[in-house]
């Protein structure tokens, strides 16, 4: 890596589970990295391993299963995967911050949401009872919930599940973290909801000059939000690009078939209706990978060679990588 | 055009029971004076938000839950109050309105094999005798898109696309008139949606079906419905064709909902009127237009008069104060 902005720089991570139905090699094998102030997504369709990546970098691997068997980590030029796990709390929350597809499932239900941004900020910053909670309800403030101080008070029950993806939010950003991973953090609410914290997430990330890691199915929310994707397919980057390169010139099949299979709203009314472009078979289980092109066995353009060689990733530059055997790589043409 | 079904100011009201002696404490007003009409061949889409009653308009429909008033017309029958049909009339009209569910996981019984999912409800109505419905079952797994072969599996053993399948097939089996696909494609993965909204706009084709199509992806509604309903708390506010829906929107709440869509394309200009605050709950609708607390352009009306749905010509149907001004 040749730039100086690289806050995190993953590098040849893989994160296995070991199952009574075998091995899933969930991470195999994602070097990228996060550019300070940018915004990263990272999509691909449920069970292609998005979460575990975010996981990964927190130091959160659900256990006993889970287990990172390979890579480096660097924040800020240190490998964080060898910290101990005291170290990594210190980390999480402070440094990276993280918000879930449920708020509910990681916000505490038997204490105020005012309490839990607290204990956020009393955990990693030097202030006093008072102080924290007066800090708790301007971050209220800030993710613009109405009547911040009377809210403050308020259990995450008695929030929609818009306001409590607010609060996550809210406790997120809570210490400025350099990095925030928001993992599918809209996919749950409603269009005009999402809407409101899509924006709410981009005008903080300028407040707070936060890089933001954005992982999400939703093609619509990656063109929105982000600078630079990655593609992910079956554990794997199959795609990585500026905004621009993966939606105006993609290059591997599955990102091509996958722009192609979604209707765009308007089209039908300015272009008349055409079948969607199908993509036949079935996203793939993690447990029952083959060898070759995980994606070979949904590919139109897929050749003999596929079906076995292991396809690495060409660099075309531009930051443009692609893994698939139909692309030659700059140097090559 | 044919209306196969109309549907005339439905209400459903959902009484909230607390106490030990049940007493209703309030009502839900899930869904609260709907109509519309459903013509032959036609795709009625029904869009809007988590919880503005789409599903319980289909399931009104289907007749699965009590009414709380409203007319419901199928083929020019009053079906309305099921109880006071003849038993043949109303197993006729059970076959012949069928539904797909969102969830292709929780609405196959998983201890039975997809030969007797898609069998059995031709066996319990002896439409057929054995020999013929084994031949209809291969025949419906072809037409969707499964492999007659696979008929002695369980639900477990496909994924959720196939699931899909399976369901559209058991509803095809009764040979019916109207399918009420309800938000069939929001639980599979993207790359697998395609291959549904695919198959149910052939299938409507070949077997001559009239849909509702519930769902909250406006893209997908845009591609396969030719006229769309949009519902905000339990009320139509806007209704027309989908061109002139999508180049002429008219209630605030649809421009609003328009405009809240990313767009898959980076360059797409971004004009986003943003509402503020989430949805009222329908136990407690605002008075007046139930949008007023949110829209961008309420005056001084809007909070006392509930705006009626009127037809603004070209069969384009608006609930907005806006449109009765002089
Ligand atoms: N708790 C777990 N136990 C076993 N395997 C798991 C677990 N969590 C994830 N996996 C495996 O890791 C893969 C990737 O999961 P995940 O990262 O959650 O996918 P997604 O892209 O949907 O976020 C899954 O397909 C599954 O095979
Ligand atoms: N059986 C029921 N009892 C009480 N309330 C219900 C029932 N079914 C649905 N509701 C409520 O009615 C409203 C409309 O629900 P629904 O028709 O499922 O909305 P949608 O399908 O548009 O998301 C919601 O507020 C929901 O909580
Ligand atoms: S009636 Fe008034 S409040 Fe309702 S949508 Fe129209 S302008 Fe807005
Ligand atoms: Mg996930
Ligand atoms: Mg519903």
């Amino acid at each position: 890596m040749n730039h100086d902005d690289v806050l995190l720089n993953v590098r040849g991570l893989k994160t296995y589970f070991y199952t009574l139905d075998g091995i899933a090699k969930a991470v195999d094998g994602m070097s990228f990295y996060l550019d300070k102030g940018e915004t990263l997504a990272i999509v691909g369709e449920s069970g292609c391993g998005k979460s575990i990546t975010a996981l990964s970098i927190m130091g959160l691997v659900p256990q006993p299963a889970g287990k990172i068997v390979n890579g480096k980590i660097y924040l800020n030029n240190d490998d964080i995967l060898e910290y101990p796990e005291s170290k990594m709390q210190d980390i999480r929350g402070d440094k990276i911050a993280m918000i879930f597809q449920e708020p509910m499932t990681s916000l505490n239900p038997l204490m105020t949401v005012g309490s839990q941004i607290s204990e956020m900020i009393l955990r990693h910053r030097r202030v006093t009872k008072k102080e924290s909670w007066e800090r708790s309800v301007s971050m209220l403030e800030k993710v613009q919930i109405p009547s911040p101080g009377r809210r403050a008070k308020d259990y995450p029950h008695q929030l929609s599940g818009g306001m409590r993806q607010r609060v996550m939010i809210a406790i997120a950003l809570s210490c400025n973290p350099q990095i925030l991973i928001a993992d599918e953090p809209t996919t749950a609410l409603d269009v005009t909801i999402q809407a409101q914290i899509l924006d709410l997430m981009l005008r903080l990330k300028q407040d707070y000059e936060t890089s933001i890691l954005m992982i999400t199915h939703d093609l619509g929310v990656v063109a929105e939000v982000a600078q630079r994707i990655i593609v992910m397919y079956a554990g794997k980057i199959i795609e990585e690009g500026n905004v621009f390169s993966i939606f105006e010139n993609p290059r591997h099949p599955y990102t091509k078939a996958l722009l192609k299979s979604i209707p765009k709203f308007g089209n039908r009314t300015e272009h008349g209706r055409e079948p969607l472009q199908e993509i036949t078979g079935i996203v793939p289980n993690l447990y029952k990978l083959g060898s070759g092109c995980s994606f070979c066995p949904r590919c139109k353009e897929a050749m003999d060679i596929c079906k076995i060689k292991d396809v690495g990733l060409t660099d075309l530059g531009n930051g443009h990588r692609v893994r698939c055997l139909l692309c030659k790589s700059k140097r090559e043409e | 055009m044919e209306p196969i079904l109309e549907v005339t100011d439905l209400k459903v009201h959902f009484p909230i029971k607390k106490g030990i002696f049940a007493q209703t404490k309030g009502y839900v007003y899930a869904v609260d004076g709907v109509s519309f009409t459903l013509n032959k061949g036609e795709t009625l889409g029904v869009v809007g938000e988590s919880g503005c009653g789409k599903t319980t308009t289909g399931m009104a429909v289907l007749q699965l839950l009590d009414i709380t008033s409203g007319k419901i017309v199928f083929n020019g029958k009053d079906i309305s109050d099921i109880s006071k049909m003849p038993f043949d009339e109303v197993i006729d009209f059970r076959k012949k309105v069928q539904i797909i569910f969102q969830d292709p996981f929780s609405s196959l019984n998983p201890r039975m094999t997809i030969e007797h999912i898609i069998g059995d409800p031709m066996r319990i109505h002896k439409m057929f005798g054995e020999k013929e419905i084994k031949e209809r079952v291969a025949y419906l797994m072809e037409k969707t898109g499964l492999r007659p072969g696979q008929a002695g599996r369980y639900p477990h053993e496909f994924s959720g696309g196939q699931r899909q399948r399976i369901g559209i097939a058991r509803a095809l089996s009764m040979g019916p008139e109207i399918i009420i696909a309800d938000e069939p494609v929001s639980a599979l993965d993207v790359s697998i949606q395609a291959q549904i909204i695919n198959l149910l706009v052939e299938l409507q084709e070949e077997f001559d079906l009239s849909y509702i199509f519930i769902a909250h992806d406006l893209a997908v509604v845009e591609h396969i419905c030719d006229r769309i309903a949009v519902m905000y708390l339990g009320k139509i506010v806007e209704m027309a064709s989908y061109e002139e829906l999508f180049l002429n929107p008219r209630h605030p709440y649809t421009k609003a909902l328009f405009s809240a869509i990313p767009i898959a394309d980076p360059r797409a200009k971004k004009d986003r009127t943003l509402l503020e605050g989430d949805v009222p709950s329908p136990r407690h609708p605002p008075s007046g237009c139930s949008f007023h607390p949110r829209c961008p352009e309420c005056f001084k009306t809007c909070n006392i008069d509930d705006p009626v749905l009127r037809n603004m010509g070209n069969d384009h149907f608006v609930a907005c104060h806006l449109y009765n001004r002089h």
